[in-house]
């Protein structure tokens, strides 16, 4: 599992308090059994109208394709559980387009979060000031490259530097490349059985 | 830090290791899965040469992408279809049990696991659906997890988790009649924000829950996760343990005296210490209905619209706007001026037996308006059953409502059930998003049970508690 200590790629800022994975992902792609084309759908209906045309949004502007950093404000990636969201923006794209690789905002939703270390991208805090000037870094000057550097938790972009917050163990999964869980759970097989021993309804109330 | 809470008890039972990363390795005790966030997994698991580690512990049902006016095989979707056999596929591939629709126990997950007695006090229950938090209302520590985190619990029966903090959310005094779970879980959820329990388990305490049904407290838990909360949670007592007596899988005869027992054990301690604690009066609640695009933008429902000028944070005014726009609604309007076209009774939040005998009570001698379409979900086929047995299906249709099969159905409109253009929907689920209910540009209002019949009988959101 790789390591995930830098991500550097350029920024697209994605708007708006509260935004919910229904937005990122609109339930009716949720219908496919893979997640092999989920990155043909990150926002669609904010992106596309009923009748296939295009709406104003970040994702559509050409200066935005190929971003690996997306921010957001507060709350981002609230609601469902759908993993189907982080997926999206992950393989955001054509194959030649790496798709997001790390996510920065005011806050997020406890999930959401979750879901993103399990993929392997960093979803981590800045305040509110700060996400302000890098949106508008972004916005400005698309052609910036952003670091998100996991090791000294700032993220440094166009004379710009700004702390960014991550809890601990998340970082070192990402780090250390231990993000993907189910290694680690399963080498301790034997505590498992033994702590499930202990637990009344695992003997029936006996 | 949180000590002598229900969740610190469950947790530190079900924890068993700490994991190189610092964070905590979870046992878990129930496991449910459904069709959509499953597939994957399975996949994921395939690909590993895995197995799962303990089959007995894993459930699955079918409920987001079931058709309700028919269940009848095969789904005329094709991609609905296709899910129905992975699911088909992989439970009988991995030995996992299975509710499907010849069990007669198919449903919504979060209702079957209680009604099945599945759900007990003092477990960990985790399923790749938010909305899990539901089972809290027995006590239990419950959230939802995604796709990659359903692998880690088939493979392991685990978890890699941190540490939640512990609030108390306290509500004592006597309801107004009329006044519902439901409007319980939306008045919360207005007063701490949509993100004010990111990273908290909610404890629901005080006169108000204790004298609540479970019914009821699933209703409020439910909604835990639309307030950011992961989980929520009430602490177990004789109304929990009165509800699980007889049930299916609940223990039987000596088994069953242990197990109050070891329940009892579980809830927090009268000295526990919570990281937060905010008490609230049940006086100050009326029935709710929300108007915006979060489950927080709500009114009661005698109401009127709040001012965006006066809401000082920007990022806040900013979902005020966005939220007045895509209603087509204006600050100072009264909620009761806003005309209705879909009315639904159903979904995790209110889809249960006693949801649709509230709802039934104020639909018997009424008659939907001519202009709205008006549909009651069971949220099991024994809940379905159960209401026939009562008679509450005959007090519906009189009333003309349409009748269905078991499902998720509009709540999250995967399925057949769908508003058109910018119907405006009158909704006993839990989530007003935009978009939610199958249209981009569709509109949800969210209600209790007996308020959504009164939108559904007078064509516009009303007060239950004045209806002529």
């Amino acid at each position: 599992m790789s390591k995930v200590i830098t991500v550097t790629g350029r920024a697209v800022p994605v708007r708006g308090d509260d935004i919910d994975t229904d937005r990122i992902i609109p339930a009716r792609y949720l219908k496919e059994i893979t997640f092999t084309k989920m990155g043909d759908y990150p926002f669609f209906d904010e992106r596309f109208a009923a009748d296939g045309s295009q709406k104003p949004h970040p994702f559509n502007e050409a200066r935005f394709q190929g971003a690996q950093v997306l921010l957001g404000n507060v709350n981002f990636g609230c609601g469902s559980s759908r993993e189907h969201a982080p997926q999206a923006l992950v393989r955001w794209g054509n194959p030649a387009q790496p798709g997001i690789k790390a996510i920065i905002a005011e806050s997020f939703a406890e999930i959401f979060a979750g879901n993103c270390v399990m993929l392997g991208v960093p979803a981590l805090v800045a305040s509110k000031a700060d996400v302000a000037s890098l949106q508008a870094l972004a916005e400005k000057a698309p052609a910036t490259e952003f670091i998100v550097d996991l090791a000294a938790m700032e993220v440094r972009a166009g004379g710009l530097s700004v702390k960014v917050t991550l809890p601990e163990s998340r970082r070192k999964a990402l780090t250390e490349g231990t993000w993907d869980s189910t290694g680690l759970l399963a080498a301790n097989a034997d505590k498992v059985a033994a702590n499930a021993k202990k637990l009344a309804y695992m003997n029936g109330y006996q | 830090m949180a000590k002598g809470t229900l969740y610190n008890k469950v947790w530190d039972a079900h924890a068993v290791a700490q994991l190189p990363t610092g964070q905590h390795q979870l046992f878990i005790g129930l496991h449910l899965i459904h069709e959509v966030t499953s597939p994957q997994a399975f996949d994921m698991l395939r690909e590993r040469g895995g197995k799962v580690a303990y089959p007995a512990r894993t459930f699955a049902t079918m409920d987001h992408i079931v058709p309700t006016t028919s269940q009848a095989r095969p789904f005329a979707d094709a991609q609905a279809e296709s899910m129905m056999q992975a699911i088909e596929r992989n439970t009988a591939e991995f030995g996992v049990n299975f509710f499907n629709f010849a069990t007669g126990k198919q449903g919504v997950v979060h209702i079957i696991g209680p009604e099945l007695g599945l759900t007990q006090p003092g477990m960990t229950i985790a399923c790749g659906d938010s909305h899990t938090s539901t089972h809290g209302a027995f006590g239990t520590l419950s959230f939802g997890i995604g796709t990659s985190q359903v692998r880690d619990v088939l493979a392991t029966q685990c978890l890699a988790m941190d540490a939640m903090k512990v609030r108390r959310v306290e509500i004592n005094g006597q309801l107004k009649p009329g006044v519902t779970p439901k409007d319980v879980t939306l008045y919360v959820i207005n007063k701490l924000g949509v993100k004010g329990g990111i990273g908290y388990a909610y404890e629901y305490a005080g006169s108000v829950f204790d004298g609540m049904s479970m019914e009821g407290r699933m209703t409020v838990c439910n909604m835990a996760i639309e307030g950011g909360a992961r989980a929520g949670y009430v602490n177990p007592d004789e109304t929990t343990f009165a509800y699980l007596k007889g049930r299916e899988h609940a223990p039987k005869g000596a088994a069953w005296d242990k197990a109050v027992a070891v329940w009892k054990g579980f809830a927090s301690d009268k000295d526990a210490v919570y990281d937060d604690l905010v008490t609230y009066n049940a006086a100050d609640i009326e029935p709710m209905v929300t108007w915006g695009v979060t489950p927080a933008q709500s009114v009661a429902v005698g109401g009127s619209l709040p001012d965006p000028a006066a809401t000082p944070d920007a990022g806040e005014r900013g979902s005020l706007e966005t939220a007045y726009k895509y209603m087509k609604l204006k600050p100072g309007q009264r909620m009761t001026d806003v005309k209705v076209d879909v009315a639904f009774i159903g979904s995790c939040t209110n889809g249960r037996i006693e949801d649709l005998r509230a709802a039934a009570a104020v639909a018997k001698g009424r008659q939907v308006s001519k202009s709205v379409k008006a549909f009651v979900v069971p949220g099991s086929m024994q809940v379905k059953v159960q209401a026939e047995k009562e008679g509450l299906h005959e007090v519906f249709k009189a009333a003309g409502f349409e009748w269905r099969e078991a499902g998720c159905s509009m709540c999250l409109a995967m399925n057949p059930d769908q508003l058109v253009g910018d119907q405006v929907s009158a909704s006993s689920s839990n989530r007003n998003f935009m978009g939610r209910q199958g249209s981009s540009t569709g509109r949800t209002l969210l209600m209790s049970p007996a308020m959504v019949v009164a939108a559904a009988v007078t064509g516009h959101v009303a007060d239950v508690r004045t209806l002529a």
